[in-house]
């Protein structure tokens, strides 16, 4: 039997809230009418939608939720009204994955990355090797070597010694291996059950030479927008490790330090390089919205270029998940000038992380802001933010 | 990957395309309604209308589960997650739907314990694994889903599980589609109509539908391809004065459905008498709730629910968009009130609704699209 009593009727407060705020901020000068179908009206509509995504962001909800977290629309909001609000300053402004200071006479790029990814181990690395990678990485794309780096430990009662050890002895061999050294660490250790056996801040320095201008906001129409490889192999192999999933595939992370890849990226085209990203939480389509939105142009990117595994396609074919958005721990998305695109390729292409380098879209005029995938069907579709968090705790 | 690239051959596809433009009558302008929102959002996620022709346009209907559900169930829900010692499972994508007072998201960020679930078995096994907790499953969806709750309902019983039981939202397309059917402002030439759910019902309870109310329906896959030949196969019909109902879903749709599935339905669960969908209001035999014989799974037995309606705001016109009367784009609040990650009606929260799936596919003139394209290749 319902229990539903259909007299009485509630109305929902934050929905009407929402739309009186909105009328304020926008406009509304037209109601729809019924069965209307006329292109310029839809326009119109377009235009205003635009205009109230330019809009300065909002936090509006009371409590934190996954999806503050997820590197979509609702990390770039907390992050913008939270964040940049309180701290605002010219070196934080531009949002890049690194910010670049100066002391003395050095440029540097500096950097920070927590890491809470579970499980905490997986195949082809663990937290461990992530925490160094992902800070390296950030170094290196943006146009720094990476040089010290620092690494703070959250740990919870009763987490196995052994496992810290076999994480720690990651890190030493990771920093070997991007020629970084760990300068500086802390530690910490909460009470059973308030935190996850291990969380991992680690933040890095490292020097910039060369008179190099990287930035997200430098793309010009014309540019080639160019991935290092396959895209998602990070992403799904955690997802599937959890084994909620009861699939299993052949993959491995490919979490690496991406630093002499990038080396040899600007040693054959610097000049020529817009800007670089690597591609972890929100995958290659977040990037591409970033780009989009900084430099006031379009990203096209053509579905059957991006290079995606098998393995990676099924699983996410089967989850409904776009592998665009799926999270890379060793990819670099790089928008290069077009007449060093061919270079570009064959410079990552030299190095066996870059093996599967390809070209999967350009940079257009119009129309601003967005972000076009021409599909593999032959159709066009947009590639926007992801909303909500499909797979939390990737990294 | 097999069985995937077939369907999205872009070669295939612009053949077809040449034999729909072939097949439209000149001057006349085709409406067909889609019925399914898993259907709603291939259109979108391949960009299929770039295959049409201008005179033919997809009206998106109501086949979306979560689309379809009332705020006031969703406040329901929530208290039942509140209860003391309960933990809520449910798909990922009911988790951002907003009730009277927020959703799922907004309930566990509170504290409460919702988990999400690929599976009502999954739920199944989170009873198992915590026997002083009370798991209860929010099913939701239409005939697609239904049996899977309904084997989790006989499965539960046959195992003598006491803690784990459903809150019954499962609602039923047919009575739907009729309802647009009467709804008088829409005219529409025809039907794709929904693949998943006629994998258990089959074809045969769509026959009303040429037979009472003139309209040509055809049962389609889910993939790009599976889509354009739909299409191919109404105009077909309405240029052969045919009316009937088609299968082009052959490969997966059984005409008489699945037998197996629809037993295990009509144990655990019977008709409600009535049900409200948001947008569309009561319809009458349209819903399920679970038969007195399960009532130790029905949650709504268990728990007192609040069970209060919530009208949709004045604004939202998710109704004229889930009956297919409205574009998405057409209501007021579109994309700017009501967005993805503030979503005020349903149609913008699942990937499977109309709103959603052109603000985040769809956001774009495809005209201007089409003469920026010409005029770089000119270039």
């Amino acid at each position: 039997m319902t229990h539903q009593d259909t007299t009485q009727q509630q109305q929902a407060a934050w929905a009407e809230e929402a739309v009186v705020e909105h009328d304020a901020g926008t406009g509304y000068p037209t109601h729809a009418t019924p069965g209307s179908e006329h292109t310029g009206r839809e326009q119109l509509v377009l235009e205003r939608i635009e205009r109230a995504r330019r809009a300065r962001p909002r936090v509006r909800e009371k409590l934190i939720t996954l999806a503050h977290g997820a590197g979509g629309k609702a990390t770039q909001s907390l992050i913008e009204a939270i964040f940049l609000d309180a701290f605002r300053n010219p070196l934080l402004e531009p949002l890049e994955d690194a910010a670049s200071v100066t002391a003395g006479n050095a440029r540097l790029a500096f950097t920070t990355d927590s890491y809470v990814v579970s499980p905490l181990f997986f195949p082809g690395g663990n937290i461990g090797d992530l925490a160094v990678n992902g800070t390296v990485n950030d170094l290196a794309v943006s146009g720094a070597r990476p040089a010290h780096l620092s690494a703070g430990f959250i740990l919870e009662e009763g987490f196995p010694v052994e496992d810290l050890r076999r994480i720690v002895a990651s890190m030493a061999a990771a920093a070997a291996a991007a020629g970084v050294s760990i300068v500086t660490g802390d530690t910490k250790v909460v009470q059973r059950g308030k935190g996850d056996g291990c969380y991992i801040n680690t933040a890095g320095v490292g020097l910039i030479t060369g008179g190099l201008k990287l930035g997200v906001a430098t793309a010009r129409p014309g540019d080639v927008v160019i991935v290092s490889g396959p895209v998602g192999d990070h992403g799904i192999t955690v997802l599937l490790e959890r084994g909620e999933l009861d699939l299993d595939a052949e993959l491995v992370s490919d979490t690496a330090p991406v630093h002499e890849l990038v080396h040899g990226l600007l040693e054959a085209v610097g000049p020529d390089v817009r800007a670089m990203r690597d591609a972890t939480r929100g995958g290659v389509a977040t990037i591409l919205n970033e780009v989009a939105t900084a430099a006031g142009v379009a990203v096209v990117v053509d579905e059957e270029s991006v290079p995606v595994r098998p393995e990676v396609r099924g699983a996410c074919e089967l989850l409904g998940i776009d592998p665009l958005y799926v999270a890379c721990e060793g990819r670099i998305v790089a928008i290069v000038d077009p007449g060093a695109a061919d270079a570009a390729v064959a410079a990552l292409q030299a190095h066996p992380l870059g093996a599967g380098a390809t070209a999967v879209g350009r940079v257009a005029e119009d129309p601003p802001g967005l972000v076009l995938l021409k599909t593999g069907f032959g159709g066009t579709r947009i590639i926007d933010l992801l909303v909500g968090d499909p797979l939390p705790r990737i990294c | 990957m097999r069985f995937v690239d077939e369907y999205r051959d872009a070669e295939k596809a612009r053949a077809l395309a040449a034999k729909i433009a072939a097949m439209c009558e000149p001057g006349r302008h085709y409406k067909f309604m889609e019925v399914c929102g898993g259907h709603t959002h291939t259109i979108y996620k391949h960009g299929l209308e770039d295959y049409l022709p201008e005179s033919i346009s997809l009206v998106h209907g109501p086949g979306c589960p979560v689309c379809v559900l009332p705020m006031g169930r969703v406040d329901d829900a929530i208290a039942l997650a509140e209860q003391p010692d309960v933990i809520m499972t449910s798909f990922g994508d009911m988790m951002r739907v907003p009730g009277g007072r927020g959703s799922f998201f907004d309930s566990s960020a509170a504290g409460t314990d919702i988990r999400m679930v690929y599976s009502p078995l999954d739920a199944l096994k989170i009873a198992r694994q915590n026997p002083d907790k009370h798991v209860i499953f929010m099913a939701i969806g239409m005939e697609t889903t239904t049996p899977s709750t309904a084997m989790t309902v006989l499965r539960a019983a046959a195992e003598g599980i006491e803690n784990f039981s459903i809150f019954c939202n499962h609602v039923m397309i047919v009575p739907a589609i009729k309802a647009i059917l009467d709804s008088p402002d829409l005219r529409l030439d025809g039907f794709i109509g929904p693949g998943h759910v006629s994998t258990v019902i089959g074809c045969r309870p769509y026959e009303y539908i040429p037979a009472e109310y003139g309209k040509p329906i055809v049962t389609a896959g889910f993939e790009p391809l599976d889509i354009l030949q739909s299409v191919y196969m109404l105009l077909q019909q309405l240029a052969e004065g045919r009316c009937e109902v088609e299968n082009q879903y052959a490969r997966v749709v059984p005409w008489d459905g699945n037998t197996v599935a629809l037993r295990a339905v009509a144990e655990v669960m019977e008709l409600r008498p009535y049900f409200e969908w948001r947008g569309l209001g009561f319809i009458s035999h349209s819903a399920l709730q679970v038969r007195e014989k399960y009532a130790a799974f029905d949650a709504e037995r268990h728990f007192r629910l609040p069970g209060v309606r919530v009208a949709d705001p004045k604004a939202c016109q998710c109704g004229e968009v889930l009956k297919g009367v409205l574009k998405p784009w057409e209501c007021k609040v579109f994309g700017t009130a009501c967005t993805p990650e503030m979503p005020i009606g349903t149609c913008m929260v699942s990937s499977e609704g109309a709103c959603a799936a052109y603000y985040n596919f769809g956001r774009f003139s495809r005209q201007r699209i089409r003469e920026i394209s010409i005029e770089s290749s000119r270039a």
